[in-house]
């Protein structure tokens, strides 16, 4: 399937495969007409999970992860593209209910935008939180000491 | 021309837009309410008791453990999983273990499987147990509660009679396991087994047929197959919409393929049916007990393993069918000690999500049992 792929788009794909799990890194511009040929056509009708991975020191920054699964040929494969930060994605909720509140944490977690998403906004942490807590350069004893001071009457949540 | 010394009559028809038509009232479930087992928000829309709409506010647990991993090894880091769904703790060990051996291209030696298999199966049970008990708590029942967790007690003894601790349990390790079965624990198991089997008929007579308990659950909290894939809910709410998809079967880890086992669907995927599913279920985990406990081979509990893990770089993504349902680890390793990143893709956190579509033009008590029903641990959803 994978390389059946490789011959429709060219270079924008690249089949990989690690410990036996099969992935591919999709150009960016190519992910709206993969996703929705894999769900259409291929039948990956689960969406299991999207994430991120940041790479600060990569010019294009994050990796954003999409595992997909088909009940119909039992088989998993991950989708992967580089973004730069600022860049947005589009959303995939039309294609897949579930990814509204991933979609929701990735942007809580790693500021990444989805384009279309009906409702995107913090889903873990607290509406005026600033920062996102994933990305590598957020240290794991930083936090948001304005919003706490405000909204806990605390000096510190430490 | 009208009178205008005669009354009009009573126009019946036409709603009274001030008063009776005063529809859409939004109303605030939680954070702090018994029956939503942890601290869960819910924003409800009515129409009088009738549910248009909920908004589920999550985050109160959130501690931050996807980014804890990132600064801890390997091996620091197998406890904390444990926090997470903290009614299933033996689960999530699996899966954490299994995500990090395939990273590291080692499996658990055959005796290590067949123990992680029995004491993950019983921590099956034991979740299922705490659903029970609460679920029915919940919708009114209370005997089942005092029922459950009087057996549940059974299972967590073990459990410390093995490793020391009944809920944060920390069983296994990445390539086996830590500890050689205890003298005695085969007996143990055994006599678990042939101790609960009665104990669950008891449940269902208490239940299955109580017709307090079929009004409140049959036909409450519908959801169609084709909507829980859309949602990408797994676990038993799948099974009980008639999609017969268990990871254990589909995607076999540990050594599930050696035993046999069924796996329970239902029909309408409705409340009832989820309670019937997981009923099941608890059965047909004592039959792989029951297979396992006779077959235990004899050898090594523990992989070679290093004592300073260094995964080679290169991710992985590994799920486990957790009581709640597909529980995945997606894992990124630099090649250092510590995890690049790791990514829990929680079944409850997912499962919730659905809980809008569920109450839809349902009454604000049936909320209360799909919640229930939905079998949601906030520590997981929030992570």
């Amino acid at each position: 399937m994978v390389s059946r792929f490789k011959g429709e788009y060219g270079s924008g794909i690249e089949p990989l495969s690690h410990l036996g799990q099969n992935y591919m890194v999709v150009d960016r511009s190519l992910i709206p007409e993969i996703l929705q040929v894999l769900r259409d056509r291929e039948q990956f009708d689960y969406c299991v999970d999207i994430t991120a991975v940041h790479y600060p020191k990569r010019e294009k920054q994050f990796d954003v992860i999409w595992v997909l699964y088909s009940f119909r040929h039992n088989q998993r494969i991950r989708v992967k593209t580089l973004l730069a930060d600022g860049a947005s994605l589009p959303s995939s909720v039309p294609l897949w209910a579930t990814t509204n509140w991933l979609e929701r944490e990735v942007f809580d977690m790693f500021g990444i935008k989805f384009d279309g998403h009906p409702d995107l906004k913090r889903i873990l942490l607290p509406d005026g939180w600033k920062g996102y807590p994933l990305r590598k350069d957020y240290g794991i004893l930083q936090q948001d000491n304005e919003w706490v001071q405000i909204n806990l009457g605390i000096e510190s949540g430490q | 021309m009208s009178d205008p010394n005669t009354l009009s009559p009573l126009d019946l028809e036409t709603p009274d837009k001030t008063f009776l038509d005063a529809n859409e009232l939004v109303i605030n479930m939680g954070p702090q309410h018994p029956a939503t087992h942890g601290v869960l928000r819910v924003i409800l829309r009515l129409d009088g008791e009738k549910v248009m709409g909920l908004e589920c506010v999550i985050g109160y647990l959130h501690r931050g453990v996807e980014k804890i991993a990132e600064n801890r090894t390997y091996t620091m880091f197998n406890p904390y999983v444990d926090r997470m769904d903290y009614v299933a703790a033996v689960s999530n060990g699996l899966g954490y273990c299994e995500a990090v051996e395939k990273l590291l291209s080692v499996e658990a030696p055959p005796r290590a499987q067949y123990i992680r298999v029995i004491l993950t199966e019983l921590n099956r049970i034991a979740s299922h147990q705490l659903w029970l008990g609460t679920h029915a708590l919940d919708i009114g029942a209370i005997t089942p509660l005092f029922y459950t967790f009087r057996d549940r007690e059974e299972i967590l003894k073990i459990f410390e009679k093995y490793c020391g601790a009944r809920l944060t349990t920390h069983a296994f390790r990445i390539g086996g396991l830590q500890y050689e079965a205890y003298d005695g624990f085969e007996r143990d198991v055994k006599n678990f087994v042939s101790f609960v089997k009665p104990k669950i008929d008891e449940y269902e007579e208490l239940l299955t047929t109580n017709r307090i308990w079929l009004e409140r659950t049959k036909g409450v909290g519908k959801i169609s197959g084709k909507d829980c894939i859309a949602l990408g809910v797994t676990g038993p709410v799948l099974r009980a919409s008639g999609v017969k998809w268990d990871l254990r079967k589909a995607q076999p880890y540990a050594n599930y393929k050696n035993f046999d086992f069924d796996i329970p669907t239902g029909e309408h995927g409705d409340t009832y049916d989820r309670y019937i599913v997981r009923m099941i279920e608890m059965r047909q985990s004592l039959r792989i007990i029951e297979q396992a406990v006779e077959g235990i081979p004899e050898g090594p509990i523990m992989a070679k393993v290093p004592k300073v893990m260094k995964p080679p770089v290169g991710e992985v993504y590994h799920s486990i069918e957790a009581p709640k349902g597909e529980l995945g680890y997606f894992i990124v390793s630099d090649g250092s000690t510590q995890p690049y990143r790791i990514r829990v893709r929680p079944p409850s956190f997912v499962n919730l999500q659905a809980l809008d579509v569920m109450c839809r033009g349902q009454l604000v008590a049936d909320v209360i049992a799909v919640i229930g029903t939905l079998d949601i641990v906030l520590g997981e959803v929030d992570r």
